[in-house]
């Protein structure tokens, strides 16, 4: 595979943002995971924001942005892929969410359905992000791509397992939310008082499981 | 410590913000105008970073559980202890029993009340500043209310308790108020190029309101519409507070320090460090205009800016007394 394109561009003073356009593919991913651990021993560095396809770079008062980004495009073109995480996460499930019908209908799927096609696929965490401990999980089986809803609902809980677009995730903290709603889980997808206080880290795969019983 | 009798219409424990853990999904949050913050701590003896109440619309009222130091900065009110008015940007002793109360903003929109030895709530993170998304930081990852009891750091020892403050001649800016639409800086970004030069016109030439549905999360601007010559569809990326950025609606928003750590929305840019202390004093209903300029341009004002906060501890610090 030839080395995708990286975009450079500035955000405001002190960040340098790296991105690849779309479409969605793990290697692409995969080399951002590479980039970012290597960009995380730079002295000139302060905070590395991984995104999906992309890269965040904070960079100290004093760094000079043309070093930066002379750096990471040479590294970009020979650095090795990471491969997702040897971690699998299992996230129980109670398909009992609100959207359940509603989206199987959109799909012309039966509800148990889509709990089979959404359990089936192994998932990888791109990155957290947009809320504590928020996966954006790569591998939504297309059969189960939807768009978001066109009204946001205004609370959401947190547990939520849902769909928007193309991809899946759960929703870490009760917020608004476009995403429909297939099921929830109790797991915690975030503790800040725990040492690490996300439950799930780039890389890492995710299996959805179904649990039976009322919410 | 110091007692909630009114906490007005949003008041939160703000430091300096959270730092590190963007990666994780958590935002930096901290005081919306960080030179008040810093200001306030120089006035008082703090550390830069210590934590301060951060008042909203001015309105609150509260009352010393023991003798403290304080300083109140931020947007223009009036100010009393026990009816007695006092001065913004002045560093006194409020002594226990005592009722400080402020009426509403009479331009501006946020107020930090500064205490010698800061705030003391847990430290999560990595910080003391209120994330509301997330639940945690402040006093129970949540809003201040009346009959709250806030604890007080031990104060730097040494300090003479002698009323002093900054004066309107020396120190304009801090005085300045908020009635003028000021124009914000901002470096363009990305997707600056995906609006034609008319577009590009029209956004720099409008009077953007801050809309009513605005927070410290962000704010909406209302205005004319900005269309893009493409719709992209974007995947989710880092993005900073001070990012502006486009929706489909066509009406920008900024974000501020509650902001999401990703989002996918096109950036027409970010407004400078240096502006945003400026920006969280823009009331609701107030208008905003903005004005491109370059990365050299924006780090040169965040020096001077930090100069000027340097200025004002070496003096508070006793050094000159100009009271």
């Amino acid at each position: 595979m030839t080395t995708p394109a990286l975009h450079v561009s500035h955000l405001g003073e002190e960040a340098v943002l790296f991105q690849c356009d779309g479409p969605l593919m793990r290697e692409t991913q995969a080399r951002f995971w590479a980039l970012e651990q290597h960009c995380h021993d730079l002295e000139m560095v302060q905070a590395c924001v991984l995104g999906v396809h992309s890269l965040l770079l904070c960079l100290g008062p004093d760094a000079t942005d043309d070093a930066v980004c002379d750096h990471v495009s040479r590294l970009w073109e020979t650095l090795t892929p990471l491969e997702p995480s040897d971690t699998v996460v299992e996230i129980p499930v109670r398909y009992n969410g609100e959207d359940l019908a509603d989206l199987a209908h959109a799909e012309g799927l039966t509800p148990a359905e889509v709990v089979r096609i959404h359990t089936a696929t192994e998932y990888i965490v791109f990155a957290l992000g947009s809320q504590p401990g928020f996966p954006y999980l790569g591998g939504l089986d297309e059969r189960l791509h939807c768009p978001r809803r066109a009204s946001p609902r205004v609370r959401v809980e947190a547990g939520s397992v849902a769909i928007g677009g193309g991809q899946t995730g759960i929703i870490s903290r009760t917020s608004p939310s476009g995403w429909h709603i297939l099921g929830h889980t109790e797991i915690e997808l975030f503790d800040e008082n725990r040492k690490q206080p996300s439950l799930l880290s780039a890389r890492d795969r995710v299996r959805f499981v179904a649990r039976e019983g009322a919410a | 410590m110091i007692r909630i009798l009114k906490p007005g219409f949003y008041a939160s424990v703000q430091d300096a913000g959270r730092v590190g853990y963007l990666s994780d999904g958590v935002g930096r949050c901290g005081a919306m105008d960080a030179l008040a913050l810093k200001v306030g701590n120089a006035a008082v003896g703090n550390p830069d970073t210590a934590a301060a109440l951060e008042f909203t619309f001015g309105g609150f009222e509260v009352e010393a559980t023991r003798d403290i130091e304080i300083c109140i900065g931020g947007a223009p009110i009036q100010a009393k202890i026990d009816g007695k008015p006092i001065h913004r940007w002045w560093a006194q002793t409020f002594h226990k029993g005592q009722r400080l109360s402020v009426g509403p903003c009479a331009s501006g929109m946020r107020s930090y009340l500064c205490v010698a030895g800061g705030i003391d709530v847990p430290t999560v993170l990595g910080s003391k500043s209120t994330d509301l998304k997330g639940g945690f930081g402040g006093l129970s990852g949540r809003l201040l209310k009346a009959g709250d009891v806030l604890d007080v750091g031990p104060a730097r020892k040494g300090r003479e308790m002698r009323p002093k403050g900054l004066s309107p001649r020396e120190f304009p800016d801090l005085f300045r108020d908020f009635t003028a639409c000021p124009t914000l800086l901002f470096i363009p970004a990305r997707e600056w190029e995906d609006l034609d030069a008319a577009n590009q016109r029209k956004f720099l030439d409008e009077e953007w309101v801050i809309s009513p549905d605005s927070n410290r999360v962000g704010y909406r601007l209302n205005g004319v519409q900005i269309s893009p010559k493409v719709h992209k569809e974007m995947l989710s990326h880092g993005i900073l507070p001070g990012t502006i950025q486009l929706p489909p609606s066509g009406q920008p928003v900024v974000q501020m320090k509650d902001a999401n750590t990703a989002g996918g929305y096109p950036k027409l840019g970010k407004v400078i460090e240096a502006d945003m202390s400026v920006l969280a004093q823009v009331p609701i209903g107030k208008s905003i205009r903005f004005a491109p300029c370059s990365i050299d341009e924006a780090k040169i004002a965040l020096r001077t800016q930090n100069a000027h906060s340097d200025r004002v501890r070496k003096i508070m610090n006793g050094l000159r007394n100009i009271a």
